[in-house]
């Protein structure tokens, strides 16, 4: 019986070292096909076609015009007369046309009639909002006392604003038919066994005969776990035409209405002893990401308080709805913490790093690797050497250091694997989970090649796939555990059952078998070692399998890790314009697998960080409630150019490796923002509390609100 | 999208009469035509190529100055000998696209008649959109629009990289039409519509541009723009300066529907550059400037614009 346990420091041959992703090729070659690049034999394609109007009632619908069209093979009406709209872009109509153009001209030419409602888009305007829904406020100790007997106190108002998904491959997917109850959906999604579920049930056909197939995904960040509307219409309309239909968003429908990050506006008090010790937390928030409002941010975020009380208002709008956003909450959690703290410790005199450190143990069980990276993160910065208090700069453009800390679970998510092992050698992993572009597909390998003792190269993944053992989504800093406990599991079972096939073949027992460097190897030293070649030979004609799971027996995953990240920025006091000059990240996750992918998700993090925190944000026209800048001119991502230099630090060895695999999704997205506005505070010398902290923001800060 | 026509013609002559049909529309790099057919808010009947014209590209010395001819593209414009030697204002324009796809594709004459950015133009609201009799973007979200000429309903901003360093170095623009080749002042292209039925260019039925010309008169000159990001985005302000022994120039980019030439920012200058004529200048320049209700800091980095580039000319 295998024991479930990872590899000691001393034995791994792949696992913590830098391993480049093995569809790398593929993809930077262009072979590696996603959804939008299937094409079938006689598909069709299908647009929707969107309602102009954020808050309406269709009162009617004439298709005529486009049936009537050349190449339009079919009109599906997907929200019928008398529905109430609820946000600007909804889709009412769908049209499946011979070519993508006849497609678009079909839904152009589709009429649809709306009584117009009135709207409500900007939730920054709480006392405005027709339907603004407090919660009861959430109180520890007694803060109003504590706030009142303080010497040192602080207040500021904070603002993140709505940002959306903005993945590079859109949502949607390939429907195609093979008989009246089996459907195929090349989908772009972070949920295959999920998907297959979701549209069986919807489309009334069992979920065993939907196949859902995902090899390589574009982007999802939280928002690509639903078949949506859009992938059951698309199967819909293939079972109708009896044809292949393509069904992709335009760039329009994907950043306005598949997918936003709410909203936080948050109003803060927070007081100091003498010490600099935080004794009492005030917050007040409120924010938005759709008709559903928002759910309130944890406040504080990290620490906790003796005397701490929160109220949040969640405000909803007719604006596309919110879908889980990269760590739901907590990025806003942490700009709004992050700051408000900074602006306590700039009351009390003191560099945040000292105030930070001095108030750890407020973080709870994770307090002493936050010690530890504050430190190394210190170190990396030359905080000690460079910091300099609040203001001290001099000249057009200054400098400034600002730091934040995170926190997140990560732990494996429900997964199962099979493994197989074929006498010419190979070994085989299959486990039906996606891989969004993290390198999950990777990991699985890693793991696997671990386990035999064989090279990453030698061993084949088969996944992407809803009919291969069940997997759970991608999302929520999950999958790394999940896929590497099942595969784990299954590939150390799956040595056992080689070892009991072929140890009689051997004349040996398989106690006395262990693979170890490509090799078999006889811990007796009856015979010398043989290649792993030669010993599969003897498995014979059927290969070997075995399955594992997670959860399962033995530590092979944790939950909850810390990191801090530090920035370094620049701000040009006449324009307001913020320059990332360096970013720090120290970060926490168990186990690492791959050091090459981990640190990736850090940088590529610190990216999408800068992106927020500088440029991106979802912009309502007041008259018509539609988005205005869904599109990428002024959606604005940041490029290369913006990022600056980033310093990746993965916390290791003692300590962390014993822990097993957590996950790394999230955590190292949620603090770049917050570091990166407490070091733009600390250059300017003037609060900088939005999000983006685009020049007109930041100007209007340093001119005391007059821009 | 609508079925249209393509025709690339060799001479100027076929591509006038081709541009004479009604939606015919000229084609240079493509850069913002074809988004704006893709997006809907361009239809034509007909596409004229006129990149297949040989002698509307290149560059070259005449008596008159640099002639530039309209389909010569910005990247290699701004690798030209005396681009780079005698109009550094140009070719720090041309820098300021920070877009290789759209350096290599993006002509003189398409630059210079690009159509505005606006929200809401391009969403198909029309360039003076209008929402219950009133401007839609005067009482929309005008972060990005016009702080000057913003008196009427048009607001949004004229985008173009090479207007405002042609119009400070004295530019001219030839332009060829049924009715004959005329030659105007480069700030002579522009107008300000009163309504979505005009157009803001004053370019007559099937004219073109068919090339600009810059005299060659020794100045400081430099372009100076303000972005959020570093890479490809639209300035939220820009400013050209052009200080000869003829007097000073000072244009600023996406301030205004049309190039808005400042003659007081210029008078700042007339004396010549130091660092408190160019502080002057900026402060002259933004003096009459009009916010809208979410524009004001557009004001103040129009004026460190004009500062800055007035700077950097010196």
């Amino acid at each position: 019986m295998a024991e479930y346990v990872w590899p000691a420091a001393g034995d791994r041959l792949h696992i913590g070292k830098h391993i480049s992703r093995l569809d790398g090729p593929v993809k930077a070659t262009g072979r590696a096909k996603y959804a939008y690049d299937v094409n079938r034999r006689g598909m069709l394609w299908a647009i929707m076609v969107q309602c102009p109007h954020a808050h309406a009632r269709i009162t009617s619908i004439d298709t005529s015009a486009a049936e009537a069209m050349d190449g339009v093979v079919r009109v599906h009406v997907i929200q019928d007369v008398g529905t109430e709209i609820q946000w600007a872009h909804d889709e009412i109509v769908a049209v499946a046309a011979t070519s993508e153009e006849v497609a678009r001209d079909g839904a152009a030419a589709v009429k649809i009639e709306y009584e117009v409602l009135s709207h409500f888009v900007n939730e920054r305007a709480v006392d405005e909002a027709p339907d603004a829904q407090p919660a009861q406020a959430e109180t520890t100790g007694d803060p109003a006392a504590a706030m009142a007997s303080a010497p040192t106190k602080s207040s500021g108002a904070y603002h993140v604003a709505q940002i959306a998904h903005c993945s590079l491959e859109s949502h949607g997917q390939v429907a195609e038919w093979q008989d009246e109850e089996t459907v195929t959906l090349w989908a772009s999604t972070q949920a295959i066994s999920g998907v297959a579920s979701q549209l069986g049930e919807q489309i009334g056909i069992p979920a065993s005969n939907v196949h859902v197939e995902t090899q390589y995904m574009g982007g999802g960040f939280g928002s690509k776990f639903s078949v949506d509307r859009w992938g059951v219409v698309c199967a819909q309309l293939a079972k109708d035409t009896g044809r292949p239909v393509k069904l992709m968003l335009d760039r329009d429908q994907e950043v306005s209405v598949a997918g936003a990050r709410p909203s936080t506006h948050a109003e803060v008090s927070t007081a100091a002893d003498a010490d600099g010790n935080v004794v009492a937390w005030d917050s007040k928030s409120w924010g938005s990401g759709g008709p559903a409002g928002a759910n309130s941010p944890p406040l504080p975020y990290v620490f906790s308080f003796d005397n701490q009380t929160h109220m949040h208002t969640s405000v909803p709008t007719n604006t596309g709805p919110a879908r889980a956003w990269r760590a739901p909450r907590h990025p806003q959690a942490c700009l709004v913490t992050m700051r408000a703290l900074e602006d306590l410790a700039h009351a009390a005199g003191m560099d945040p790093l000292d105030f930070f450190l001095k108030n750890i143990e407020k973080t709870g069980e994770r307090a002493s690797t936050y010690v530890e990276e504050l430190e190394k993160g210190a170190e990396l910065m030359g905080w000690r050497d460079r910091w300099r208090p609040r203001g001290s700069g001099t000249g057009t453009v200054r400098s400034g250091l600002g730091l934040a800390l995170h926190t997140w679970g990560g732990r494996g998510h429900r997964s199962n694997c099979e493994v197989l092992a074929y006498r010419d050698g190979l070994v085989e992993a299959r486990i039906g989970s996606q891989d969004l572009g993290t390198g999950t597909r990777t990991i699985i390998a890693l793991v696997l090649a671990e386990t035999f003792g064989v090279a990453v190269e030698q061993v084949k993944v088969t996944m992407g796939r809803s009919v291969l053992p069940a997997s759970g989504a991608s999302g929520g800093s999950t999958t790394v555990g999940g896929v590497s406990g099942a595969t784990r599991r299954a590939a150390l079972n799956a040595v056992d059952a080689v070892f009991e096939r072929i140890a009689p073949r051997l004349g040996t027992e398989m106690a006395n078998l262990e693979l170890r460097n490509g090799q078999l190897h006889f811990k007796d030293g009856s015979m010398a070692a043989m290649p792993w070649r030669q010993a599969a030979a003897l498995i014979g004609v059927n290969p070997v399998s075995a399955t594992g799971a997670n959860p399962g027996p033995g530590q092979l995953n944790d939950s909850g890790v810390g990191g801090i990240q530090m920035a370094d920025v620049s701000v040009d006091m006449e324009t307001g314009v913020v320059s990332i000059n360096r970013m720090v990240a120290v970060q926490d996750c168990g186990l690492i697998l791959d050091m090459k992918l981990a640190e990736s998700q850090v940088y590529g993090s610190l990216i999408m960080g800068v992106t927020y925190a500088l440029t991106e944000e979802r912009v309502f026209d007041p008259h018509t409630g539609q988005m205005l800048n869904a599109e990428m001119e002024f959606y604005k991502l940041a490029g290369i150019e913006d990022v600056g230099e980033m310093i990746v630090h993965m916390m290791t060895g003692p300590g962390y490796d014993e822990r097993g695999v957590i996950g790394l999704g999230e955590p190292p997205v949620i603090a770049p923002g917050a570091a990166i506005a407490n070091a733009a505070t600390n250059a300017t010398g003037v609060p900088i509390n939005e999000m983006p902290m685009t020049p007109e923001r930041v100007l209007a800060a340093i001119n005391g609100g007059m821009a | 999208m609508r079925a249209f026509e393509y025709s690339s013609p060799r001479t100027t002559e076929d591509a006038i009469r081709l541009l004479s049909a009604e939606g015919a529309v000229a084609l240079a790099g493509g850069t913002d035509l074809l988004s704006l057919m893709k997006d809907g808010a361009a239809a034509p009947s007909r596409l004229v190529n006129l990149k297949a014209i040989p002698d509307l590209t290149g560059a070259h010395e005449t008596d008159g100055g640099l002639h530039i001819g309209a389909t010569t593209r910005l990247g290699p414009l701004g690798e030209h000998r005396v681009i780079r030697e005698s109009f550094p204002a140009v070719a720090q324009a041309i820098a300021g696209v920070r877009s290789r796809q759209v350096l290599s594709m993006r002509t003189v004459g398409g630059d210079l008649l690009q159509r505005p950015r606006c929200w809401y133009f391009r969403a198909g609201f029309g360039l003076v959109p209008m929402h219950d009799g009133q401007s839609m973007a005067k009482t929309g979200d005008n972060r990005y629009h016009a702080i000057f000429g913003n008196a009427g309903d048009a607001v949004f901003v004229n985008p173009s990289s090479l207007a405002p360093p042609l119009i400070a170095l004295g530019a001219s623009a030839t332009v060829l039409g049924p009715d004959g080749e005329r030659t105007v002042a480069v700030e002579d292209l522009y107008r300000t519509p009163a309504s979505s039925d005009e157009s803001e260019f004053t370019l007559g039925a099937a004219e073109i541009v068919t090339g600009v010309t810059i005299p060659m008169r020794s100045s400081s000159n430099a372009t100076y723009e303000i972005r959020n990001r570093k890479g490809f985005d639209w300035p939220l302000a820009a400013a050209s300066v052009a200080v000869s022994d003829g007097g000073a120039r000072v244009v600023l980019g996406h301030a205004a529907p049309t190039p808005w030439m400042s003659a007081a920012a210029a008078g700042a200058l007339a004396g010549g550059i130091s660092e408190a004529s160019a502080e002057a200048a900026g402060d002259a320049a933004v003096a009459d400037a009009a916010a809208l209700s979410g524009n004001g800091y557009k004001i103040q980095l129009a004026r460190v614009a004009v500062k800055r580039a007035a700077l950097a000319a010196m």
